[in-house]
């Protein structure tokens, strides 16, 4: 099976962290990275350089920023294969948005099989 | 009873026993839920029609899963064949091949003893990706062998939102990848929970409704699995015991008059139409279970300490203190303000109702009738008359059930 882990983040919260402890962060996403069964992914750019699209009735309607105001940021995402969703929510919770007080979204992936 | 209708009745029995154990079978022997079950229920139509003749098989459970088995291979076979043609008319290749054939003779049967899997299938039904009331339709589904309408009868909801339920938790399942399996190590007592959770709640929404009393005994059919498949968890035994205690007095808890049903509390129960059999075995559970939470590697549960409450609430002479402590156990174990409120009603026969109103006092649940009645109750007994009136009335408000409301307004006249 192939999931989405899909991270989100409180606004502000990279900001908030000291500059060692940002680091280690970074190093910790990086060695997600190299974790067996991960098999892509990518961080996104600031929420604040988002574009949205969408129809308001037949006009297309591109607009500055995120679809909606969340509390919640969609920070990136990692690809994972995995036998079951345990698997994966063990991968899942080892991703440091988790404890810092973020959360991560699994999403089954749709593949040629389905 | 005729013969013809012992034998039906006999078949049924065994359909009940054994469908959790076909189907989990055949879950983790094909992988899939939906070929499983239609694979079960066509298992169980063809027993339903030779049973009656033949006389049941001496290995049931063998027997069906056996039969369900060749059924979903056939039914496998034919769709391979189906989508091979298919492919072959869309790009011309030629089919694989299968020609390993199988003896299907119906009636030789596996003689190799057939794994017990029904633990994996509930931790499956039970798994927290799930929501609560899916797992709850699931487990009563899949272990318990209700029907969907039987379920949806239970639940009070119509059979199509029910089998919606059960196809979107089936399907989320796939789906999502969630595993047939018993999760291992640190994870094992967080999901045990949930399970435990699930199967309380099917035996609260049966024991708390005077009109659905086959929840509650459903409940305690599957607590007595789970404590077959877990001998040695102090919790599934605690569990067991606190159904069969608490539903040993399900005869007295209610009283018929013209109104309907009418609540009749501990103290002004009948003891002599409780179900003292079951009470005796209840206990012995717990003795079991307090004795394996004795082991210093685990600690006693909430399950077992609300079971040993139950017990002392059998006694003739309740034994308040004892309660009391048990309860400030349990509030210590759950930091749960309705326990504290529970340890508060055997606070106030320990000790009287001014301290019990003290703790009751400290605990903010605005919304929970309980807390409006119990402080109702102190403040009777204290001679507090309007304050007393004023909180029946905010509990009177919050009553959902026709024996509570009649039960708080009978309150209200007399203070």
């Amino acid at each position: 099976m192939q999931y989405a882990l899909l991270i989100y983040y409180k606004p502000g919260t990279n900001e908030a962290l000291g500059a060692d402890e940002a680091e280690a962060v970074h190093r910790e996403y990086t060695e997600l990275k190299d974790t067996p069964g991960i098999i892509g992914g990518a961080a996104l750019h600031p929420v604040e350089t988002a574009t949205t699209v969408r129809l308001r009735g037949d006009q297309l309607l591109v607009t500055d920023g995120p679809f909606a105001d969340t509390k919640e940021i969609f920070a990136g995402f990692y690809l994972l294969e995995a036998d079951d969703l345990d698997r994966a929510t063990e991968i899942a919770a080892r991703i440091p948005a988790v404890r810092l007080g973020g959360s991560v979204e699994i999403r089954p992936v749709v593949t040629d099989q389905d | 009873m005729g013969r013809e209708d012992r034998s039906a009745a006999l078949i049924e029995q065994v359909f009940r026993d054994e469908w959790g154990r076909v189907l989990a079978s055949l879950i983790g022997y094909f992988g899939d839920w939906d070929l499983a079950e239609d694979a079960a229920a066509e298992a169980f139509a063809i027993a339903a029609q030779r049973w009656p003749s033949d006389g049941v098989p001496d290995h049931p459970a063998a027997w069906l899963i056996t039969t369900a088995r060749r059924r979903a291979i056939d039914r496998l076979r034919r769709d391979r064949v189906l989508a091979a043609k298919l492919r072959l008319i869309a790009a011309a290749e030629p089919p694989a091949g299968e020609a390993r054939s199988e003896n299907t003779a119906e009636d030789t049967v596996e003689t190799s003893p057939i794994p017990d899997e029904r633990l994996e299938l509930v931790f499956m039904c039970c798994h927290p990706a799930l929501a609560v009331e899916a797992q709850v339709a699931l487990t009563l589904r899949a272990v318990g062998g209700l029907s969907t309408e039987e379920i949806a009868r239970a639940f009070l909801v119509s059979p199509e939102t029910m089998k919606r339920r059960l196809t979107r938790a089936k399907s989320k399942i796939k789906v999502a990848g969630i595993p047939f399996g018993v999760p291992s190590g640190p994870r094992l007592p967080e999901r045990l929970g949930a399970i435990l959770a699930v199967v309380y709640l099917i035996f609260n929404e049966g024991y708390g409704d005077p009109d659905r009393p086959g929840l509650a005994a459903e409940a305690i059919r599957l607590g007595r699995v789970l404590a077959g498949l877990l001998p040695a968890q102090p919790e599934v035994l605690g569990l067991l015991a606190l159904m069969l205690l608490h539903d040993s007095r399900r005869e007295t808890r209610f009283a018929g008059n013209e109104h309907g049903q009418d609540l009749v509390l501990l103290p002004d129960q009948d003891r002599s139409r409780w179900d003292w059999r079951q009470i005796a075995e209840g206990r012995a559970l717990l003795d079991r279970a307090l004795g394996q939470a004795a082991h210093p590697a685990s600690r006693t549960g909430p399950y077992v300490i609300q079971a040993a409450i139950a017990s002392l609430q059998a006694q003739e002479q309740l034994d308040w203190p004892q309660i009391s402590v048990l309860y400030g156990k349990l509030a210590e174990l759950t930091g749960s303000p309705v326990v504290r409120l529970n340890r508060a009603v055997a606070v106030a026969e320990a000790d009287g109702p001014a301290a019990a109103l003290a703790i009751v006092d400290q605990l903010d649940l605005p919304d929970y009738q309980y807390w409006h009645s119990t402080r109702a109750e102190l403040l009777r007994r204290l001679g507090r008359r309007d304050e007393a009136r004023a909180a029946f009335r905010r509990a009177l408000d919050l009553a959902r059930t026709a024996p509570e409301r009649r039960f708080l307004e009978r309150r209200i006249a007399e203070s």
